[in-house]
């Protein structure tokens, strides 16, 4: 009988994350489109007409007549939605008012810089969230546990544009520690563009891929900064998690008895809760990495970092409303993305997960 | 009878007593609790800078003064040093918090409400009701706050009123999901059939019973979520989207003292450190709140 139950439970698993995939995957298109409507909406409700600001004031009738079917716009409002929805999911976000240029491209361009500033930054969050609040937990209302708690709380009030600042007065102006905004010092920038082969467009990366470990270490004098301030904010988060977490675990019952049949607390802690700990970290650590593209648009804005943040406020300033739309449509989707990927892992790796 | 003995009475006479006493305990609870209450002083502290803005401040916010512009801080008479239209730096602190409280009651006056209603009626109701509540809720999570209200205003237009209807259309979700949740465990209890039973109709169950079970959970989000809002608020002044100048905005005078930075740190300085001050005592109240409200999630 065990035998049969066995065999039953291994393909019912299967099918059952095959099933509930199928579940996210639709649960996602869904959202998506949901995303997408509120942006149609938003673009349609904006005052400026898209006509005349392609054409100029000084268009004749029949071409505001011709662009506007050639946009669309004079078709039902279901209909222009569901071209909308169409063009979108096959990576046309419209083109840019400003540059004349695919918004997909411009975002293609743009989008290694922050994945690189946000990696880095979930990094450094991570290296020192998980050890901090861990520690924490194991003291509980101690000092260290108290000075976690207040340093994390200090990183949800902080002003992230406010940090960026007194960050470059203190680090670049003063102590000249780190490279000033952007992303590599001017002659290193023109290095760049000539000499290395742009693979991925993540300086960091492709440097190495190149051997250009002059370029290499001049780029992280200049990311250090940014992406140590964002691995703060993402630090608070973390910690403040993994403490939580931690605190749960300690007080199960396999931690008991681990303890009594004599294990060293080092390995109750450091091996078996930690495991325990790892399958509801792996959500947070994905969520404060979708944060991180939020936190980016204020940072990129103070250190000069061409990323997606840079490209939308810039985009704001000179209302180049598919410009900005276009960047909110994918900083959406890849939140999107990253949520329902954090939930399939976390299913994968945690059996007990339903 | 003094009042701490009336509060102590083991045997209450009125409803209020009760309550009172109910209070009275959660005081001394969170009275322990050291960092919520430099949280609470520092609420307090903004609410009676706002108020008496106008007595406590030495000079007009808005009035320039060029012979005095640029002065560092410790100067005789300008304590926070002035910025370059010579205004004094911390008269624009002080009135600036008016606007900060500003924004925060308006953004506590709707997106709560809104986000109880749809989440009450959500779990009240169940069904494809919920459903459909919860996808809409969903699809507006599924937006980072920050870049949905940037794309807001940007539509609707810079502006205070703007400002804060954005920040409100970005934060409802996350209430409406608390009071579904809740909503979700009293639904089924028997005084809410008891209350069906007399004839009362959903929407005065939901109004009348269901909601005021929502209201502790709701209250802790809000106070942890008002740095939030501040943070959020300053952020679009500082990328020129709020408030809109001379009006002395914290977020709108550190983008103007950003342009010298590495000469007159000061300007750029302080109304950052006032925000950092102000959201960091929102954020230590809400955690105090939290653990002497809701003892389940204490130490979170």
């Amino acid at each position: 009988m065990a035998d049969t139950d066995l065999n039953d439970a291994a393909p019912s698993r299967v099918t059952r994350l095959a099933k509930q995939a199928g579940g996210t995957v639709f649960t996602l298109l869904i959202t998506f489109i949901g995303l997408l409507a509120v942006t149609f909406f938003i673009s349609r409700v904006v005052p400026t007409d898209p006509v005349m600001s392609i054409l100029g004031e000084r268009a004749t009738q029949a071409q505001i007549d011709e662009t506007r079917t050639a946009l669309g716009l004079d078709r039902p409002m279901w209909e222009q939605f569901g071209i909308y929805v169409w063009d979108a999911l096959h990576g046309d976000l419209g083109t840019s008012i400003r540059t004349k240029e695919p918004v997909i491209d411009e975002i293609a361009r743009y989008f290694p810089a922050t994945l690189e500033l946000s990696t880095i930054a979930t990094i450094i969050g991570m290296l020192i969230g998980v050890p901090a609040g861990i520690l924490a937990a194991t003291k509980p209302g101690s000092l260290f546990d108290q000075i976690v708690r207040l340093v994390g709380l200090m990183g949800y009030s902080m002003p992230v544009f406010w940090l960026g600042l007194m960050g470059l007065l203190i680090f670049y102006g003063q102590l000249g520690w780190v490279g000033g905004p952007g992303r590599l010092d001017a002659a290193y920038d023109m290095m760049m563009q000539f000499e290395v082969e742009p693979y991925t467009g993540m300086i960091l990366v492709d440097t190495l891929l190149n051997g250009r470990w002059d370029i290499f270490q001049n780029a992280l004098s200049h990311i250090i900064l940014p992406a140590a301030l964002l691995g703060y904010l993402s630090m608070a988060y973390i910690s403040r998690m993994t403490r939580s977490f931690m605190m749960n675990e300690l007080g199960q019952e396999y931690i008991t008895t681990a303890r009594v049949k004599g294990m060293p607390e080092g390995r109750v802690i450091w091996v078996h809760a930690l495991k325990n700990v790892m399958v509801p970290l792996i959500t947070v650590v994905a969520l404060s990495y979708s944060f991180l593209l939020e936190g980016a648009v204020l940072t990129e804005t103070i250190f000069a970092w061409p990323g997606l943040g840079r490209y939308i406020t810039d985009a704001l300033l000179v209302a180049d409303m598919p410009a900005v739309l276009g960047g909110t449509i994918v900083v959406g989707a890849v939140y999107i993305g990253i949520n329902m990927f954090s939930d399939l892992l976390y299913r994968l790796v945690d059996p007990r997960a339903k | 009878m003094t009042l701490t003995e009336w509060l102590r009475d083991p045997n209450p006479t009125s409803r209020l007593q009760s309550r009172m006493a109910q209070s009275y305990l959660s005081w001394l609870r969170m009275k322990r609790n050291k960092l919520a209450m430099i949280g609470l002083l520092i609420t307090v502290a903004l609410v009676l800078m706002a108020i008496f803005a106008p007595m406590l401040a030495p000079y007009d916010p808005i009035t320039q003064n060029l012979q005095e512009r640029l002065q560092p801080p410790l100067t005789s008479g300008h304590w926070l040093g002035t910025d370059d239209f010579g205004r004094d730096i911390w008269t624009r602190i002080l009135y600036g918090s008016r606007i900060t409280l500003y924004i925060v009651l308006l953004v506590i006056l709707t997106a709560p409400v809104f986000g109880l209603l749809v989440g009450t009626v959500a779990g009240y109701f169940g069904g494809w009701v919920d459903q459909v509540l919860m996808r809409i809720t969903d699809i507006f999570l599924a937006f980072p706050k920050l870049i949905l209200a940037l794309a807001l205003v940007a539509v609707l237009g810079p502006g205070m009123v703007n400002a804060v209807l954005a920040i409100a259309i970005t934060s409802w979700p996350p209430y409406a999901r608390v009071a579904r949740a809740e909503t979700l465990t009293v639904r089924n209890s028997d005084y809410i059939a008891a209350v069906k039973l007399q004839g009362a109709g959903p929407m005065r169950v939901i109004w009348g019973h269901v909601m005021p079970m929502c209201l502790p959970s709701v209250i802790i989000r809000v106070t942890l979520d008002m740095a939030g809002v501040i943070l959020t608020a300053a952020g679009l002044g500082f990328l020129g989207l709020g408030v809109q100048p001379p009006v002395p905005e914290w977020g709108l005078m550190i983008s103007a003292g950003r342009k010298f930075l590495f000469e007159q740190w000061w300007v750029a300085t302080m109304p950052g450190l006032a925000i950092f001050i102000v959201s960091l005592g929102f954020n230590l109240l809400g955690d105090g709140l939290r653990d002497v409200l809701d003892p389940r999630s204490a130490g979170r």
